[in-house]
């Protein structure tokens, strides 16, 4: 398969108080077309920033991010950021929050927007705003609002770590289940591994900070998968491994 | 709601009570009890004048908070939003505005004579400088996830300043226009105390110097407080809107 993200020598770091704060001390990583990695590591090792630099929302000091073969300028369309403090526009409903990343002449803005919000099962709260979803709603509001501009790339930083661990379960499940309809490339970020093992294809397990890539692990598991086999057990202790535990 | 409005009642009541008290108790030959004030408001309602003095006020009021409105919005949002605007004109702005707006009257009269455009122009002033502020402080804490989720999909600069810019601001320029309607109101007052003929300032400076009348000094003043607090509660009613709670609610 074709590599969709190419992450060559990426390196940043942080001007702070009294000198420069390294975040990211060269990594190196290649995503393949459909792909789903998930990336792990320590709180504060530098997640965010990789995650930022490969949507473009940040420049490295040194190295290249390149998507489809070409350098990667700033954020596009083509690769929407599920963030991790929630963006879904408190001041607008939840349609117009859907309608935020289309043409407003296009005829089948409606029923885009409608088929998406049916996805993550929100139809009837159109007219809702932010304040009255709950956090697992908004949530599938701001999937939905990727969604529907059909992008090639979701980037996902800590999407579930907010809900509580029966809605991020359930978030997930529903998410796999229509990324499974739609083909996208996906770049998870978290410190959960299990998280990781239930959705991704690959695991990249960064080290403290600076980050570099400390270990890769393949998930050979079937979908759905079964997060109470024995291979699951198995893989998930090796990835705590890493992380000294 | 009307619980809810006891304790208030009862400590206006209360104040009341206590005027009344004070008033007889000193044999005050000028200063009016409350009931004295009543009678005066009402022989103001009788001849008419007291709806001319508020409709004079509020008329002048409103022409010179429309405008500021019409300025300072726009202004703010440009200023909030970009660097070079604010660089250029924060520093004027903030050297215009501590100077108050009764230091103004006698270039006010200078410019505009003793007419409605004098107090139009003061009342602009005291409007103008809190709503900028207000807009531009709303401009710069727009949390970052919404400005970077609005360059992610890619938007039209007219579709991010009318669906982001201005909605996300929207609950501080509300705020600062409750601020600049209270300056607008405090002023108003003040300067019709100065320069004009009409208008609830004017009546209380009026009938202090037409023979002491202090019951109907204590009826302006009452009058001023009241439609004051009507005022606000309209100004109120807009942190209500479905679009702008979100800000409100937390
Ligand atoms: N804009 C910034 N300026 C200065 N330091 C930053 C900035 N962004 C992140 N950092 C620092 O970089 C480190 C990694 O941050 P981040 O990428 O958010 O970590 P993670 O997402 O893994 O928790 C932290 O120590 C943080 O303080
Ligand atoms: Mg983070």
């Amino acid at each position: 398969m074709p590599a969709k993200i190419v992450a060559d020598g990426i390196r940043k770091s942080y001007a702070n108080g009294n000198g420069t704060l390294p975040v990211i001390a060269g990594i190196d990583l290649a995503v393949a077309d459909g792909e789903f990695v998930a990336i792990v590591g320590p709180s504060g090792c530098g997640k965010t920033t990789l995650l930022n630099i490969l949507a473009g929302f940040d420049r490295p000091d040194v190295g290249s991010v390149k998507v489809d073969g070409a350098v990667r300028g700033g954020p596009s369309r083509k690769g929407i950021v599920i963030s991790q403090r929630g963006s879904v526009f408190p001041w607008l409903t939840v349609e117009q929050n859907m309608y935020f990343g289309l043409n407003g002449h296009d005829p089948d803005r409606k029923s885009r927007a409608d088929h998406y919000l049916g996805l993550v099962g929100l139809r009837g709260f159109e007219r809702g705003y932010a304040h009255e979803l709950s956090g697992g709603m908004l949530k599938r509001v701001e999937l939905a609002r990727a969604l529907v501009v059909r992008p090639e790339i979701l980037y996902m930083d800590e999407p579930f770590s907010a809900l509580d661990a029966l809605t991020s379960l359930r978030t997930r499940i529903e998410v796999l289940r229509i990324l499974d309809q739609e083909r996208h490339t996906c770049v998870l970020i978290t410190h959960d591994v299990e998280e990781a093992i239930h959705m991704a294809d690959r695991i990249i397990v960064l080290s403290p900070r600076p980050a570099t890539i400390q270990a890769i692990f393949d998930v050979p598991l079937s979908r759905p998968r079964d997060l109470a086999s024995r291979e699951a057990a198995t893989l998930k202790a090796a990835v705590l491994r890493e992380f000294g535990l | 709601m009307l619980k809810r409005a006891i304790p208030a009642l009862a400590v206006v009541l209360l104040l009341v009570g206590v005027w009344w008290i004070c008033v007889v108790a000193t044999h005050s030959p000028i200063f009016p009890t409350p009931l004295a004030v009543v009678t005066a408001t009402l022989e103001l309602l009788r001849d008419g004048t007291l709806w001319d003095h508020i409709g004079a006020s509020l008329f002048r009021v409103a022409a010179g908070f429309l405008i500021a409105v019409l300025v300072a919005v726009p202004l703010g949002l440009w200023m909030g939003w970009v660097q070079g605007a604010f660089r250029t004109f924060n520093p004027i702005v903030q050297l215009l505005r501590p100077i108050s707006p009764i230091a103004w009257i006698p270039i006010a009269i200078l410019w505009f004579g003793v007419g409605d455009a004098s107090p139009i122009f003061l009342i602009f002033l005291s409007s103008v400088f809190p709503l900028v502020v207000q807009t531009v402080t709303g401009v710069h804490t727009i949390e970052r996830q919404y400005l970077r989720a609005a360059e992610n999909f890619g938007v039209s600069r007219r579709k991010l300043f009318v669906q982001v810019v201005i909605p996300a601001a929207l609950p501080q320029i509300i705020v600062g226009m409750r601020i600049a309607l209270g300056v607008a109101w405090l002023v108003v007052v003040a300067a019709e105390m100065i320069a004009l003929h009409s208008g609830l300032g004017y009546l209380i400076i009026d009938s202090r110097n037409a023979g002491n009348r202090y019951d109907l000094v204590v009826a302006g003043m009452v009058i001023i407080g009241v439609t004051g607090l009507l005022l606000d509660t309209m100004m109120r009613r807009m942190e209500g809107l479905r679009a702008v709670r979100w800000r409100y609610a937390r």
